[in-house]
């Protein structure tokens, strides 16, 4: 597919910017259309604690085919109108490829099995780990790391994955050890530089295995920098202005699978998506308060904004009073969508003042959260586009974050500490000195990242 | 203060100052200097520090005085303030970093008068495990408290846990894991060293976003902590 560029948003009016409807839904084959006014479940589910080998590989199977199986009785008792599995691999199912192929197809039996007996409908979503870390990493686009990622979509895709997605880590190296130091010129490094590059070569190729598929190039989350800021942010460890701005900087590294084939939806964790929605106008799917079973977080309701398909991130499968824990998720989830769904049957006004209810709820007491505010994030959307080449897409975004943020404070529309405050003040000067060039930003930086290799990335 | 209230009987005139005056200037040079040394490390100033550590080995003062009084006593005030909740991570670190160069500048002194640190630890993420963050919070905390870490890195299996140890004279071995797929990795680690000549003289630290203290007795670990911080004091308790 030709690289798509976006220069201004999708939406231009907020009261068209609202969960369940995108302006350019996806239809499945079953007749679900996500983002076509019906939010869906979107739910995630890992193992117990298990080591996992070619020995254990059956048991490990038998637990998927037990979810799956669970997770379609419980759409049909509760009269789901469908919902979307993902499937994120564990290392050792992505370094083994066949295991990985065979938890999909596990999982695509059951719910077509689910199909025939209860009547519900069900798509998969397939996300194998980013391997490419470690010593044994050859280079980021080519070697065996790489390879297994591929075949790891094609086969999946093979036997029925709908959707392909990942949580890719170009640039992970540098933003480790940017997020402990709050470091935002690093920061911006990492996600603009680093990591728009790889994106390009990264969704390139997954559009590719797409294409030969007919599986739907879905989304890549910033997972590993702006998630991890956010959980460092809820412990105390790092400002929460910084984790903010880092989620909206990710923005500008997320789009990069956009303008190289993704068409949606974006992937849960990645809450950045509500500016991929704004740009794009493609579906997204968001956890918030029904993903607290896999981390805390301070965006529980406003994550709810913009959601086409509603997730609970991950919980392994283990037994609560209620029953196994991904039923219990998965129930929740249910819950969560039949409200959404049934204030936008109620008429779009109704829809707007739930989304509303939503952002009003959090956005006041987090920065994280005021920058999912669906008003805020589509003006922060608008300006950013404008911005043409990542890393001076990604700066804009750094310093309309931060911005945004004093402009709220002083308005009184968000509250922070003091050495919060602080934060804010250093994190904008250091943005607004950075240089316009990316190439004197990657040669002051090639000298102070000890774990980058420039030649992983032909650089 | 005693000092100030006795009066020198040997005062004599001049520019001449008595042995007591001399020795009480001293201790408030000593006392000025080691406040500065610390007042820097909180500030995350590398270069000042290490220029005040050589300053006041240059006058004299004790290397192990410096350690204890100037670098340690700074990393304790700034960890105070990050228990409180006054200060983020990144504030440790730098100031962590400032202690690092500032113990580097001091270590030639304090090798020759025979000091050594207070103890080392081998620290690494377990096998396929890759989550680097965690385990690098609880070095820069611990390296604050004075403590040689021995960083093995992440993917890291459990002969490599046990060779560091070996070659390093670790007395603390810190495991970290943050799936629940890879926590299991850390029995291994446990038994490889307490089936070692190093078991019951090693003690074995585990952590991690799973871990709890019922697993760290499961798989017959010595000790859990919830986060970095309690980490780094409850190494110290286990180094005494």
């Amino acid at each position: 597919m030709a690289r798509r560029v976006f220069t201004q948003t999708a939406y231009q009016d907020l009261s068209d910017f609202v969960y369940g409807r995108a302006l350019y839904p996806i239809t499945l084959g079953n007749g679900m259309v996500i983002g076509g006014g019906t939010v869906y479940p979107e739910i995630n589910f890992t193992l117990p604690p298990m080591i996992i080998t070619e020995a254990t590989m059956p048991e490990a199977l038998g637990h998927y085919q037990e979810i799956a199986d669970g997770i379609c009785r419980r759409a049909g008792d509760l009269s789901v109108p469908g919902f979307v599995a993902e499937i994120e691999l564990l290392p050792p199912m992505t370094f083994n490829p066949d295991w990985g192929t065979a938890v999909c197809e596990t999982v695509v039996e059951a719910i077509r099995r689910g199909g025939e007996k209860y009547g519900v409908k069900g798509a998969v979503r397939l996300t194998p780990v980013d391997i490419r870390e470690g010593r044994d990493l050859e280079h980021m686009w080519r070697g065996s790391h790489w390879e297994k990622i591929l075949r790891v979509f094609r086969q999946g895709a093979g036997v029925g994955a709908e959707f392909l997605a990942i949580e890719s880590v170009g640039g992970k190296e540098v933003h480790d050890e940017a997020v402990m130091y709050c470091d935002i010129a690093k920061s911006i490094f990492a996600l603009g530089v680093l990591g728009c590059r790889d994106m390009e070569r990264l969704w390139a190729a997954i559009d590719g295995v797409a294409g030969e598929t007919g599986a739907i190039a879905s989304g890549d989350t910033a997972c590993g920098f702006a998630n991890t800021a956010m959980v460092l942010a809820d412990r105390n460890y790092i400002p929460k202005v910084f984790a903010a701005t880092v989620r909206v900087l990710a923005s500008a590294r997320s789009l990069v699978a956009y303008e190289n084939g993704a068409q949606g939806p974006h992937k849960d964790c990645g809450y950045e998506g509500v500016y991929i929605k704004a740009i794009t106008g493609t579906p997204i799917s968001m956890e918030g308060r029904s993903s607290a079973c896999a981390h805390l977080s301070p965006v529980g309701n406003v994550a709810a904004c913009l959601a086409d398909l509603w997730s609970n991130e991950s919980v392994q499968n283990i037994k609560l009073l209620g029953g196994m824990a991904p039923i219990v998720s998965f129930e929740q989830l249910a819950y969560d969508c039949r409200l959404m769904n049934t204030a936008s049957a109620r008429g779009g006004e109704t829809a707007l003042l739930l989304r509303d209810l939503h952002a009003d709820s959090d956005s006041g007491l987090d920065p994280q959260a005021y920058v999912l505010r669906p008003d805020v994030a589509l003006e922060i959307a608008k300006e950013l586009v404008k911005v043409a080449g990542h890393y001076a897409r990604t700066k804009k975004a750094a310093g309309l974050a931060l911005d945004h943020m004093r402009k709220a404070v002083e308005q009184g529309r968000l509250w922070l500490r003091d050495k919060e405050l602080a934060w804010l003040e250093r994190l904008s000067e250091t943005v607004a000195g950075l240089p316009a060039d990316p190439g004197e930003l990657t040669e002051n930086m090639l000298g102070e990242c000890e774990k980058l290799d420039p030649k992983k990335y032909d650089m | 203060m005693v000092y100030e209230n006795m009066v020198c009987e040997n005062m004599v005139c001049g520019d001449t100052v008595c042995a007591f005056d001399k020795e009480r200037g001293r201790a408030a040079m000593t006392r000025e200097i080691l406040v500065e040394i610390s007042d820097n490390l909180q500030e995350g100033k590398a270069n000042a520090v290490v220029e005040l550590v050589l300053e006041a080995l240059e006058a004299g003062v004790p290397p192990r005085t410096i350690l204890d009084q100037g670098l340690l006593a700074g990393m304790g005030i700034i960890g105070g303030k990050f228990k409180a909740n006054e200060v983020f991570v990144p504030e440790v670190l730098v100031a962590a970093r400032a202690m690092n160069r500032g113990a580097e500048a001091l270590k030639p002194a304090l090798a020759a008068e025979g000091v050594r640190a207070r103890g080392v630890a081998v620290i690494g993420t377990v096998r396929g495990d890759w989550h680097d963050i965690g385990k690098n919070l609880v070095k820069m905390m611990m390296e604050g408290k004075g403590i040689e870490m021995i960083d093995i890195g992440v993917d890291a299996p459990p002969e490599r846990f046990l060779e560091a140890a070996r070659e390093h004279g670790a007395a603390i071995v810190c495991c970290s894991a943050l799936l629940t797929t890879t926590m299991g990795e850390i029995k291994p680690v446990v038994d490889l060293i307490k089936g070692s000549e190093l078991g019951g003289k090693v003690k074995i630290m585990v952590g991690g976003a799973p871990i709890t203290q019922g697993f760290c007795e499961q798989v017959g670990a010595d000790c859990y902590t919830p986060d970095a911080a309690t980490a780094a004091d409850a190494a110290i308790s286990l180094l005494r």
